[in-house]
């Protein structure tokens, strides 16, 4: 049987306006993103038999999640054989193999994934009164309780823990993590959403004030408020698309092999990556060599440099080595990163970032900040502390 | 100090109210000795839903360490130091933590600590210190 990923494509995508504090509806960021997939794809919402988003509507999620899969359909009138959502899957990227899937098993011709955030507005919202935070008192559970009551109350510490023993362990030193900000803020020069487009040295990244050691704030990424939206076609029907042929898919990684805490499993690599990452490779026989490009999940610096080096990039404890100057990992480069500047410069479009610049890239229409030499290959990564996923894509064929 | 705290249950209460005597106390499987932390009603090992509750002598090594900036609480005021510690009977359990007393500079990694505890309502927090501090009356406070 030929394997699930290649029943599908992504023939279809669109982003809505990114910005920090655009004080718009989150369900009109959606919308903006949804109809431009479609129309890009070449379809009106008719052909849309299949509905997919992370994390769906959470409930005291606050600018996390901006619709969940129920509002749309129903806002758009969208009528699917299938539709789904949840926080609790591999990743963000979970989402569009869950799409996958729902393509390869018959059950839709055409999903519409979205992911939306408005984490810039929400906030903004709370600090001027017009949404009151809630859960203000209330005591903690679920995992929570064993991390906020010390005041590890952000990722960027649960992160950091994790930075300091692999600085420890293996001898990475700040000048090698920043190469992924710099490289970062260096492309999303080029790139007409990014958020963060101003210059940035290496000493601006060594002289940013400390969140927690050893991340300082360029090792975070940008909230902002943003909607990305795909179509995963069927083959058979991708031909009634308006390319023709979309985006292949040539492997997942989904794996989910280790414990599903912030301190209880490894140590040195967040965990939610090895899985994923192994069961990629055990999927294709391509190889490190065949890729001529990668879209790391950069939530934090530290992610990206987790899933370089599961990834198989370079040998264990060697990724400060391979990041050392950033040339490996600039446009022209021998292994492009995060060619739209990431989450650390572009904004924390969560995930589908990736996946989106992965896109625009193998069908070479990234314009000014177009990988050389026509790329045929990319992996999209989400994840990295909590469960997360990976893709190989092929340029259409 | 005013800190967020765990809603106690029947699953977590004796964990968090251990410190009242002072000592540490986790979960252990009665058939095979594993200790299981966050406390769930089986043993990872060997399946069994047998446990009991035990002390610990309370000493564990930091195995990851990070000093927060950044204020994500109101009430707690940084700079404060958090870490990862292994407890001394199954480096396999862990803690997130904070560790006190101990100045930036001397914090490493692989250093040996011990608990202390920080009464904050019904709760009794778990904190760790270097081997050999003498707690001051009211560690933890800042």
């Amino acid at each position: 049987m030929e394997k699930f990923e290649y029943s599908s494509a992504v023939t279809g995508f669109g982003m809505s306006d990114i910005g920090r504090r655009l004080m718009r509806d989150p369900m009109a960021l959606t919308v903006d993103a949804s109809l431009a997939a479609i129309a890009d794809a070449g379809l009106t919402r008719d052909d849309i038999d299949g509905v997919c988003t992370y994390p769906g509507m959470v409930p005291g999620a606050g600018g996390f999640s901006g619709a969940g899969a129920h509002d749309l359909i129903d806002t758009l009138r969208l009528k699917p054989n299938w539709h789904n959502s949840g926080l609790e899957q591999a990743g963000q990227l979970g989402s569009i193999v869950a799409a996958m899937m729902a393509v390869a098993t018959g059950l839709c011709r055409h999903v519409l994934c979205f992911r939306t955030v408005w984490e810039a507005t929400y906030v903004q919202l709370q600090r001027t009164g017009q949404i009151r935070h809630s859960g203000g008192g209330g005591r903690l559970s679920g995992g929570m309780e064993w991390r906020i009551p010390y005041g590890a109350a952000s990722a960027a510490n649960w992160i950091a823990l994790y930075c300091s023993r692999y600085m420890h362990d293996y001898g990475l030193t700040k000048e090698q993590l920043g190469q992924i900000a710099v490289n970062g803020r260096k492309n999303a020069a080029l790139t007409p959403y990014a958020v963060y487009k101003d210059p940035m040295t290496l000493d601006d990244y060594l002289n940013a004030r400390l969140v927690s050691t050893p991340l300082g704030l360029y090792d975070c990424d940008v909230p902002c408020d943003a909607s990305v939206a795909f179509i995963i076609s069927h083959k058979d029907t991708a031909k009634d698309c308006r390319r023709g042929r979309g985006v292949g898919f040539e492997a997942v990684g989904t794996a989910n092999t280790e414990r599903v805490s912030w301190d209880q499993g490894d140590l040195r690599y967040l965990t939610g990556i090895d899985g994923p990452a192994k069961m990629l490779w055990s999927r294709t026989d391509l190889r490190q060599k065949d890729i001529d490009m990668v879209q790391l999940y950069d939530g934090f610096s530290f992610n990206a440099l987790c899933w370089l080096e599961k990834l198989g990039f370079c040998g264990e404890g060697e990724a400060g080595a391979f990041l050392e100057g950033g040339q490996r990992i600039a446009r022209d480069g021998e292994l492009p990163l995060n060619t739209n500047g990431g989450q650390l410069s572009a904004g924390r479009l969560h995930g589908y970032g990736f996946l989106h610049e992965a896109c625009v890239q193998l069908l070479g229409e990234a314009g000014a900040r177009q990988v050389p030499n026509n790329p045929q290959t990319a992996i999209a990564t989400s994840g990295g502390g909590v469960p997360g996923s990976a893709l190989l894509l092929t340029a259409p064929r | 100090m005013k800190r967020p705290l765990p809603m106690l249950t029947e699953v977590n209460r004796f964990f968090w109210t251990s410190g009242a005597d002072g000592k540490l106390r986790f979960l252990r499987c009665s058939a095979c000795r594993n200790y299981i932390h966050p406390p769930v009603p089986v043993c990872d090992k060997c399946l069994s839903m047998e446990q009991e509750v035990v002390v610990v002598c309370g000493r564990a090594t930091l195995v990851a360490v990070t000093v927060n900036h950044q204020m994500w609480i109101p009430t707690i005021e940084p700079p404060y130091v958090v870490g990862i510690v292994e407890i001394e009977e199954q480096p396999s359990v862990r803690l997130t933590t904070n560790v006190v007393d101990c100045a930036e500079a001397d914090l490493r990694i692989g250093m040996a600590l011990e608990v202390q505890f920080e009464e904050c309502e019904d709760v009794f927090l778990p904190m760790f210190r270097p081997v050999g501090v003498v707690a001051k009356v009211g560690a933890g406070e800042r």
